[in-house]
């Protein structure tokens, strides 16, 4: 019994073999990389980045893991190659002088080619071995597989494909092969059918002129993979794809708070604040103070010598400032000390995922305990929302993992907060939802506050007069008309029985959708 | 005019030399047939003026990065200018001999 025990055990920890690409994210979703010593099949179509994708397979290969590699390209010869991959940084001279990239540009006849009678696509697998020989490859790129068969016929493409698949294999290469993907001819002929390994494929689409790329693996044999489509991005230095489940899972919850700067609104909190790591969303309308708030949280964890990332999608950081200064927070020598740093761009100018990937770069960087994004909803603009969602649930979630608090703040239309879809998306998944609001008291525009939830604490459900002043924000209870000190101590007496009566949620964090 | 030319050439071609260069691949079925035809086809049609060269690329691997083979068989003709290439076993010997402008 024991034994078995034992055995099964063992067979748990059997790890398929792979080879990692070194591609950010995508060795996260195939759990390891591609399936080593067999091929990939690389699908997509025109402009979505194969060609790098397969590239960067190689190069991370030779300067991360020492696997020389060899690039077999229908496409582009040498010249081109390095030339193109010069402005990825990627250094093909170094590696070619160092025989540990090789490169074939493999000239096809044109279409017309002359025929007659039978033949095979001998010559090809004649100058891999080659190449593969000559710098000792353990990985192998074929660019692209439409071009090497365009010309020759479907019954050939078959019978060589097959073929070539298991030669790959016999060589003890990983490689990978990039196809078009689409109208064109290779999936008409369903030949991702014999590649029983592995199969990628990426995609380009474009939603309000925003052209976002996916990726998504179609089939992996013998191991488990990500589903789900995953938006990657190509910057400067490569490929980057953002996985969801990666970064959702080993989340610590905190129990450490941390103040909000505001007493008044501490003590709405449970009297301590905001949980560290936790995230908070202050939704409201325009003029609310939004803002206002997230500024006295920023000013108040950079006087805690803690450093916060602001990130400001409405204001220019200089103006922030300056508004800020108005109503007693001096945040300009916290941003001379390195404390506070802002992060300021048009959300039109680039899509969201470069948006994150930029303010995910800087947090790497900065190590903040704080992350502010001022206001969230300019970045719906973006896309739709379910886009924005399905983005910010993973860069909460791997906010939680850095145990980073973050504040967003919403602006939404006057009219209840129930009829804005967008709002609920992202209210349902930050732990602490504050709400703005202009009211009107006798005749006057009240600016008020409310908790609507906080998860993990017993918290006020007053209604709170929020006032901006010089000396910064105050909370107080709303006053009626004809209301008197005796109505407000009936207030407090009810609020402290509030507090202490209401019932403490369960710290659980959910995962949101 | 024109009709002058073609036949001049046509006259040329008659006595002038052939050069091939033929990439094979071992004794695979297609090469094996390859040199077979192109051998009847060189007896038939050029006897005494022709020169094949036949390659075998297992052999000679280098020579198929040069000579940018990727099909297998293939047949080069090297001279008369211009160069002309064609893949397959040769087995339609009428689709040859008309490329090779020998009919």
């Amino acid at each position: 019994m024991k034994k078995l025990k034992e055995e099964k055990q063992e067979t748990n920890s059997f790890k398929f073999p792979k080879s990692l690409t070194g591609i950010q994210g995508l060795d996260d979703i195939t759990s390891g990389g591609m399936p080593k010593n067999r091929p990939t099949l690389l699908l997509g179509n025109t402009g979505c980045g194969k060609t790098i994708m397969a590239m960067e397979f190689l190069v991370n290969g030779i300067e991360m893991y020492d696997e020389p590699g060899v690039f077999m390209s229908f496409e582009e010869n040498t010249d081109e190659l390095v030339l193109n991959f010069k402005s990825l940084q990627f250094d093909l001279i170094t590696h070619l002088a160092n025989n540990k990239i090789y490169i074939e540009h493999v000239q096809l006849n044109p279409p017309e080619v002359l025929k007659s009678g039978m033949y095979d696509l001998e010559g090809l697998f004649v100058r891999l071995k080659q190449a593969i020989n000559k710098v000792k490859a353990k990985r192998v790129v074929l660019d692209s597989l439409d071009t090497l068969f365009y010309g020759f016929g479907y019954k050939i493409l078959r019978s060589e494909f097959k073929r070539l698949l298991t030669w790959l294999k016999e060589q003890k290469v990983t490689a990978i092969i990039t196809a078009e993907i689409g109208d064109t001819f290779l999936t008409r002929q369903g030949l991702e059918e014999y590649v029983s390994d592995c199969v990628i494929a990426l995609d380009n689409r474009t939603t309000n002129q925003i052209t976002t790329r996916r990726l998504r693996i179609i089939k992996y044999r013998g191991s488990f993979h990500g589903n789900n489509e995953y938006p990657f991005i190509i910057d400067e230095k490569g490929i980057t794809v953002f996985p969801i489940i990666s970064e959702a899972f080993e989340q610590e919850s905190s129990t450490q708070r941390i103040s909000s700067g505001i007493k008044d609104l501490d003590d709405m909190l449970g009297k301590k604040g905001f949980y560290m790591g936790s995230s908070i969303l202050v939704s409201g309308t325009a003029g609310t103070g939004k803002t206002s708030l997230a500024a006295s949280f920023a000013h108040n964890v950079c006087q805690a010598n803690k450093r916060c990332l602001f990130c400001a999608f409405e204001e220019a950081p200089n103006q922030v400032i300056r508004n800020m200064q108005s109503i007693g927070f001096n945040l300009e020598p916290l941003v001379k000390s390195g404390m506070l740093t802002f992060y300021y761009s048009r959300p039109t100018l680039q899509n969201l995922e470069l948006h994150f990937l930029a303010i995910k770069k800087m947090i790497v960087d900065l190590k903040p305990s704080v992350v502010i994004l001022d206001p969230i909803t300019n970045l719906m603009t973006e896309g739709p929302n379910s886009d924005i969602r399905s983005m910010l649930t993973r860069f909460v979630d791997f906010l939680k993992t850095q145990h980073i608090t973050v504040m967003f703040t919403a602006a939404i239309t006057v009219g209840s907060i129930e009829r804005n879809p967008s709002d609920e998306g992202i209210s349902s998944m930050v732990d602490t939802w504050m709400m703005v609001q202009d009211i009107e008291v006798d005749a006057e525009r009240t600016r008020s506050l409310c908790v609507m939830k906080s998860r993990g604490m017993p918290h006020s459900n007053q209604v709170r007069k929020f006032m901006i002043s010089n000396k910064g924000i105050t909370l107080s209870p709303i006053i009626t008309g004809g209301g008197k000190s005796e109505s407000d101590t009936r207030r407090r007496t009810k609020e402290h029985l509030n507090l202490s009566t209401s019932k403490e949620s369960i710290g659980v964090k959910e995962i949101p959708q | 005019m024109k009709e002058l030319t073609a036949k001049s050439n046509a006259e040329g071609n008659e006595k002038q030399k052939y050069v091939f260069r033929l990439f094979v691949t071992g004794i695979l079925p297609n090469s094996a047939r390859a040199i077979k035809n192109l051998n009847t086809i060189c007896e038939q049609h050029l006897k005494g003026r022709y020169d094949v060269e036949i390659i075998d690329i297992y052999q000679q691997p280098s020579l198929a990065l040069t000579e940018e083979i990727v099909a297998v068989p293939v047949l080069i003709k090297k001279f008369p200018l211009p160069e002309v290439r064609m893949i397959g076993d040769l087995s339609n010997n009428e689709k040859v001999l008309k490329e090779l402008d020998l009919i």
